[in-house]
């Protein structure tokens, strides 16, 4: 066909040859700077190539010269982030946690450092809210006042490192109630009238003959943990049996279980997962959830309050920030 | 490309090949306006950032000023914050319906005196006859070839052009940062890197806009020739050529000898040599005339060489022009300005200029904003009452650091306290310090009795210093049950 090229007359360029129904095609050459794209995109090609993985191969991708890789960008990101931290976290681990308040900027960081860390080890049974999931579920709530062994940043910081009920474990927090059911230390009637008292002192029935017979029983058997009146030991992780909230439930039926059965709630200890700094973040923002105990006292309000958000700002947080 | 030449046929080409433009210069009443307006508008434009503007020790003291970083826009007293954006959404708004106004009553002024690609390309081209001479002589060099003195004048035109454009540049970024502060940085090589590239982008972009592109910019890439054409009315004032007593075109000789056949145009092509866009006005209204009224002026003084009325050219309205053609008389340009259409626009306008300087003055300049905690949305405290948390956000938009009151009130039995303080026994307002412009972060504690069911109750802010609640937020007391 290609003996047919020739000339076209009104455009003067040359046609590839082909030839249909007296329908001709130009040879009209590419325009130049169409060209220089293509030529530069296959140098681009393989330079790139060369330097960056790009065959699949069985297993993974030819690696490339460079080395490069997504993960390795993110390792990057990652390390350069724990580097700025650092300071932080050495600070952290340096001063009596007991001061904490004392430093609103350090304080504010290692809540923020402890909301994140407690949403990795923590929500499976505190709840993404450390609300326990709902009360009565035996997880207790991290928000209220409401303390088995201790709620100042010290006592939390020690449950944390130390755990509750680890048996490997010397320094693990530990008491174990009895099963008093279960070993036959009560009669069930006796459980009856021991739960009857228990609800009256925390308010949740009327004075009853049972309750009063409850109350012989609890004198004998349960005061030496849960105090004369009801109100626990924190040494030992006794509740208090007289205020609004109960880690196992109120009800009837929840208490003569727990008297029945006894409760055995573990928590495992993070002393020697986590580092001391991740640790101590966990606990000042545990304990910033509302419930926190040996605080500043109100009276110095206005300037803790102030000093916090001032704090906030140095951290990066508030500041000139709009973030509502 | 040669082969693609055609042996003898006309050579096919898919755009008109530029005819480059060699205006010369022209002296008159409109060239001395848009000179008055080319110094005020450059003045305005360089001047700016260097106005300082005292706001105390916390706020900059640059009278304009948008600091991205810190997301604040300041202009003069008025300081805008992000969530108030919408007073610049106004402002533009009010320059879109200042342009309806300025296009129905006067055309494309915006284009003929305003625009920066006229005024920039005005600039570049007196630069070209103060390096080049006037029309002829640029016509003659662009001929000659290249020598010495070419390529002399050639460099110190660019140069100077070159020169004019970094400063624009260099000006530009001056509005996003303390100008003699950025100065100094910029010189000495510590400024951030997106101002070095948008210096060097906008050097490039005023030196091949004002001095290569030029009237192309407007004829094939600006929309606001399309636009404008479509808001101009009968009614709008336009640069015409009066060819009903222009025409026939012929010398002062040929008139004399025949004064029934030729009209006042002397054909002496001074309207075509001033044009900036290269056009001829006699052709009629076209979309290449930016309305400059240079051609006004350059036919004004050859009218007046040879002793006939001036306004050869001039601004007229369509309308008019219709009767005037006639022999009609026409109403004085006033009234033609004054017409309902101009009247509503301006009233538009000005109501929303009105509006936002209402606003401005009343806005609030201290404001709270609450949320409520999601998960839990309420506490059982061992006490038995019951708990709801918050996170405030107080917003301080004043340049000095201020002492705030918050208070709650509308819940009974109802304590307030702040996170990090021990719960007080009965407390329904806390005060806090917010640093100077700026937000501050509050945890917030309300603990309340434990029977009533969810209850809608207030929160609200003020100032130590003032007696008026600036803000209040409403805000649900959330309690076991329903
Ligand atoms: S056409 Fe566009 S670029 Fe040209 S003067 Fe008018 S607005 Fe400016
Ligand atoms: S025709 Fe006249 S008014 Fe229009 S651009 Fe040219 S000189 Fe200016």
């Amino acid at each position: 066909m290609a003996d047919n090229q020739r000339i076209d007359e009104p455009t003067g360029t040359q046609t590839v040859g082909h030839e249909w129904d007296g329908i001709e095609e130009l040879d009209t050459p590419m325009p130049r700077w169409w060209l220089w794209t293509l030529y530069a995109t296959i140098i681009w090609g393989i330079v790139y190539v060369i330097l960056y993985p790009a065959w699949p191969m069985v297993n993974s991708a030819t690696e490339g010269v460079l080395g490069w890789s997504s993960r390795g960008d993110l390792q990057q990101e990652l390390d350069a982030r724990d580097k700025e931290l650092e300071p932080i976290r050495q600070a952290l681990v340096a001063g009596d946690i007991n001061t904490l308040y004392e430093k609103p900027e350090l304080m504010q960081a290692a809540i923020e450092g402890g909301r994140s860390a407690f949403k990795v080890h923590c929500v499976q049974c505190h709840g993404t809210g450390a609300d326990g999931i709902r009360p009565g579920s035996g997880y207790p709530n991290l928000n209220d006042d409401e303390w088995l062994w201790g709620g100042d940043l010290e006592a939390i910081e020690y449950t944390l490192v130390h755990g509750i009920r680890n048996p490997d474990h010397s320094e693990t927090r530990f008491s174990q109630m009895p099963a008093f059911g279960r070993d036959g230390i009560l009669s069930s009637a006796e459980i009856s009238d021991l739960v009857s008292h228990i609800r009256v002192i925390s308010g949740e029935e009327e004075q009853s003959a049972s309750a009063t017979r409850g109350a012989a029983l609890y004198e004998s058997n349960c005061a030496v943990c849960h105090g004369a009146d009801g109100t626990g030991d924190r040494t030992q992780g006794a509740p208090n049996l007289t205020d609004a909230i109960s880690l196992y439930g109120i009800g009837r039926t929840s208490l003569t279980n727990t008297i029945t059965n006894s409760r055995y709630g573990v928590m495992p200890r993070w002393g020697h997962r986590l580092d001391p700094a991740t640790v101590r973040m966990l606990a000042a923002y545990v304990h910033s959830l509302g419930g926190g105990e040996a605080l500043p006292a109100a009276t110095n309000a206005d300037e803790a309050v102030a000093e916090e958000a001032a704090g906030d700002q140095a951290v990066g947080e508030g500041g000139k920030d709009v973030q509502s | 490309m040669s082969s693609l030449k055609p042996a003898g046929g006309p050579e096919i080409q898919l755009y008109e090949s530029r005819k480059e433009v060699f205006p010369k210069a022209v002296d008159g009443f409109y060239r001395r306006l848009k000179w008055g307006i080319m110094a005020i508008t450059l003045a305005i434009y360089y001047i700016t950032p260097w106005i300082r503007w005292d706001r105390g020790p916390h706020a900059p003291d640059q009278a304009v000023l948008v600091d991205l970083a810190n997301r604040r826009f300041y202009m003069f007293n008025i300081e805008i914050w992000p969530h108030e954006f919408y007073y610049v959404a106004g402002l533009l708004v009010m320059a879109g319906i200042g342009l309806f106004l300025v296009t129905s009553a006067v055309g494309r002024a915006w284009c003929g005196y305003a625009c920066p690609q006229t005024v920039w390309t005005d600039l570049f081209q007196h630069v070209e006859r103060f390096v080049d001479g006037d029309r002829n002589a640029q016509f003659r060099l662009k001929d000659a070839p290249w020598g010495p003195q070419k390529i002399f004048k050639r460099l110190s035109k660019w140069a100077i052009w070159l020169f004019i454009a970094f400063w624009t540049g260099g000006a530009w970024i001056m509005y996003f940062a303390d100008a003699p502060t950025l100065t100094v940085d910029f010189w000495t090589g510590q400024a951030a890197m997106v101002a070095y590239a948008t210096v060097g982008i906008l050097t490039a972009i005023t030196f091949i806009f004002g001095g290569f592109m030029r009237e192309q910019v407007c004829v094939y890439m600006c929309p606001w020739p399309r636009i404008q054409t479509a808001m101009m009315d009968e009614k709008s004032l336009l640069v015409t050529y009066k060819d009903w007593r222009g025409e026939e075109r012929g010398s002062v000789k040929k008139a004399k000898a025949n004064p029934d056949i030729y009209g006042d145009c002397v054909d002496c092509n001074q309207c075509v040599a001033v044009c900036p866009t290269g056009i001829d006005i006699r052709e009629g209204p076209q979309i290449g005339c930016i309305t400059c009224a240079l051609c006004i002026d350059a036919c004004d003084k050859v009218m007046g060489q040879v002793g006939r009325p001036r306004g050869l050219i001039d601004y007229i309205t369509a309308d008019d022009a219709e009767a005037e053609a006639k022999g009609a008389e026409t109403p004085p340009t006033w009234k033609t300005l004054l017409r309902p259409r101009t009247l509503v626009y301006f009233g538009v306008w000005a109501a929303i200029g009105l509006a936002m300087l209402f606003t401005l003055g009343n806005r609030t300049r201290l404001d709270i904003a609450v949320q409520h905690d999601r998960n839990p949305v309420y506490v059982q405290l061992a006490g038995g009452e019951i708990r709801n948390s918050y996170t405030a956000k107080i917003r301080n938009m004043e340049s000095r650091p201020r002492e705030v009151e918050i208070a709650i009130s509308g819940l009974e039995g109802a304590t307030l306290w702040a996170g990090g303080t021990a719960r007080p026994d009965t407390q329904t307002k806390l005060t806090t310090k917010v640093a100077a412009d700026s937000v501050a972060k509050v945890r917030l504690f309300v603990a309340g009795p434990r029977e009533g069911g969810k209850q809608a109750y207030k929160m609200s802010v003020r100032g130590t210093d003032e007696d008026a609640v600036t803000d209040i937020e409403e805000l649900f007391f959330e309690r076991p049950g329903e």
